[in-house]
């Protein structure tokens, strides 16, 4: 008898699932692979992505030319087989030896043989595979991929933008001539979905199961128009200023200040169809309320729930719990405050959140630390046990852009001070450590 | 954007019911602020849908509109066809279906013009969010004067087609749904399975399918074989992207879902409320006859999810199964009155209690939660078991009653009042459109915790008049 007492979320795969990318170079394949890679294991389940281009850079050290893709080039088919295989073997070793959960097969993978090996190599091992393909037509998309990702790409790292320009569009014709399409009938029996025209529509054939249901509503609610995400915390609180942690205050004087600053920041950003978004605690929205704009209020971006711990400042939580002070330092990503919440459980909490981000396009979030570092850690990619020490200071604005394959951060101060509410992992984390110890990185406060 | 900068933050006053933050002017609340979870739509959504007789339209119809009321988007379902019942009184037979019945297309045209009139009204005048508008709509011609409607009211038109050739899916919707049609009232089940065979007839010829390219300006979700692939064409807004993913979650496989509270706890049996208690002598006496219970339904792949609290877990165990433990479906957090008697929560706090009574479904604890907010937590739950066969939900009582709603369709005025008693297993059965309940008490006695609403909810009332419901307890 098992018992499987892992929460629902991390236990959602029973046996590992391979995702294999599908389509023209230039299509969004890698975009999507290390997108779905990253909110995956945001989310809690172990993924990795592999990138058979990658292998071939690795094996091949100087790209020469187009050549080496032409479908009769027999050293060039050879090298491009034995890096997919190598992949696959990686990919093998993450799902069958390292605890992977899902491992995403990036190449293009555009003949109906070349997907049959993939499948059977899946249905060896105990793996669910689902297709994921792009489709595009449209010149200007496949011209302005092409600037974004390619022509800074270590292959063209000595050619001018023409030359790469006219090599890349030489390597896309390559593989037209072979390519085949995820078909209604010939792939009937296949789990995918087929992506059309970056998201304008989407055929999705036999998803099997819940994971397979997440990716795609996921992949569905993600678009590439440019915009840019705003994360700023509420001003500096009336519990800030004691060096308390959580309740419901409301601002002190200098966040009050902030918010003013932050309408006069926001007003000369010049932001289109700006949306703003608060959580339903008052230090948020007496901050939104300063922009004079109208905002929507999400309980699920309420701070975390400090439970037993609300309103204690750091040293009375040493005090009173020096043991859950200590196992907090020792995980502070699982660790649950008595009656309260873990970093894990706001994450589940934030998943809505994350999604209507990625259907929106220009929005500013008022939010609170915690909130805010997983939010953060989302769009940064950054791993369970950095997450709770990101930095994230009061009356600061985080500016994110979605740039290539990932986010450019611009960290806006606006000068308006405040104390600092951030605490660095002490360097003794037993549960017999001294008081000084365990407060020695508190940060000051009245 | 407006720049407003110039004039001072407005105050917030806390909502006493909801314990929201509202900005006031002058002492009255003022807007600018919306509450996310009810605001999703900014204008109305008409949803279409199309598709032959037999292919799941009014299952899909009910069961979306079922699901967005749940999740707190006004919803109503138009079927034309109950228009057409109520107009022609009596059904005579496929005859008037035939694509050159004058006489019958002429009723049904101001059938559907009748119901497209509701769904102004609903969507215009009565604050509806959604409607759905369930007919054949198998014609361009036809969709294109309700697009047009949709386009004159500011209303976004989404189409559902549900697209089925399989002769077995066809002949048990049949079975389902429309031998027990008041159309058929007077007809033996064979007469009334050739006459809907020839009615289906009638509209074969000029169904024009969604298609990529002649269609590819709409908004749609195109489901073929009842969920085996989907089209998604276009999809507008965030209500629009919940609708097609509720849709593929959803299917037609027949199965039971068991709801049962945890037994008996020691808080329980003290009349107190929240808390994480384990249980009493009898809870575990009914964790035992819960197992026996679930061997002798025999029923194939049982799925058992339970909260993270002590005394749901404590039950599963005794089943001798894996389960799943999900926080979301912890009890809903009393907050300030967590651990606290009724009686306790009218000494301390006699305006919340009233406030409570007032309006249950909304009114949140002092840091804890409402009804309200346990619907929104329990939305991922509610979409993992339609994507689920048996599934046996071991749970709380307040957190039953969201999940009974949502299968038995009751309203948030209803929803805080079902009666959710412990040691009884509610085993909910799919049938035609809606849901099969039986209530199944599995013998060992427990504690009433189901405090019904009382006559008084005056923040006035004497401590009497408040407590007059409370159940017995030690």
């Amino acid at each position: 008898m098992k018992d499987c007492h892992e929460p629902a979320e991390v236990c959602m795969t029973n046996c590992p699932t391979l995702i294999v990318m599908v389509g023209l170079p230039a299509r969004g394949k890698t975009y999507i692979s290390k997108k779905l890679t990253r909110y995956l294991n945001w989310i809690g389940v172990p993924t990795k992505e592999f990138n058979v281009g990658q292998y071939r850079r690795d094996l091949v050290k100087k790209y020469k030319s187009f050549e080496f893709f032409l479908p009769d080039n027999e050293e060039g088919l050879k090298i491009r087989k034995q890096c997919a295989l190598a992949a696959l073997n990686d990919v093998r070793q993450y799902l069958s030896e390292e605890n992977g959960h899902v491992a995403v097969f990036d190449a293009t993978n555009t003949t109906r043989e070349r997907r049959e090996t993939i499948y059977k190599f899946g249905e060896e091992n105990g793996y669910k595979t689902f297709f994921v393909e792009s489709v595009c037509v449209d010149p200007e998309v496949i011209a302005a991929n092409i600037v974004q990702v390619k022509l800074g790409s270590p292959d063209y790292v000595d050619c001018s933008n023409d030359e790469a320009t006219e090599d890349f569009m030489k390597r896309i014709e390559c593989y037209k001539n072979s390519y085949e399409t995820l078909d209604e009938t010939l792939d009937k029996d296949l789990s995918y979905i087929k992506i059309m025209d970056v998201g304008r529509s989407y055929l999705v054939n036999r998803v099997m199961d819940h994971i397979q249901s997440r990716i795609v509503y996921y992949l569905m609610n993600i678009h590439v128009t440019p915009r840019s995400i705003y994360l700023c915390r509420h001003g500096e609180s009336e519990l800030n200023l004691k060096g308390r942690i959580g309740g419901d205050p409301g601002l002190s004087v200098r966040g009050k200040e902030f918010a003013k600053s932050l309408a006069q920041f926001i007003n000369e950003q010049n932001i289109k169809d700006l949306k703003v978004w608060t959580s339903q605690m008052k230090r948020t929205i007496q901050t939104a309320e300063a922009l004079g704009v109208p905002y929507e209020q999400w309980k699920v971006l309420n701070e975390i729930d400090a439970g037993v711990c609300e309103e204690m400042t750091y040293e009375e939580i040493q005090e009173n719990y020096p043991l859950e002070f200590a196992l907090r330092d020792q995980d502070k990503y699982r660790y649950r405050y008595p009656k309260g919440e873990s970093y894990e459980d706001l994450v589940q909490r934030l998943e809505p959140v994350i999604m209507e981000l990625e259907r929106q396009e220009n929005v500013l979030v008022i939010c609170h630390q915690a909130v805010m570092r997983c939010l953060l850690a989302y769009f940064l990619d950054k791993p369970a046990e950095q997450l709770p020490y990101l930095k994230c200071p009061l009356h600061t604005v985080l500016k994110l852009t979605p740039v290539a394959y990932g986010c450019k951060v611009e960290s806006i101060f606006l000068n308006v001070e405040a104390v600092n509410t951030h605490r660095d992992k002490p360097e003794n984390v037993g549960v017999d450590r001294s008081r000084e110890e365990a407060l020695r990185t508190v940060p000051n406060h009245l």
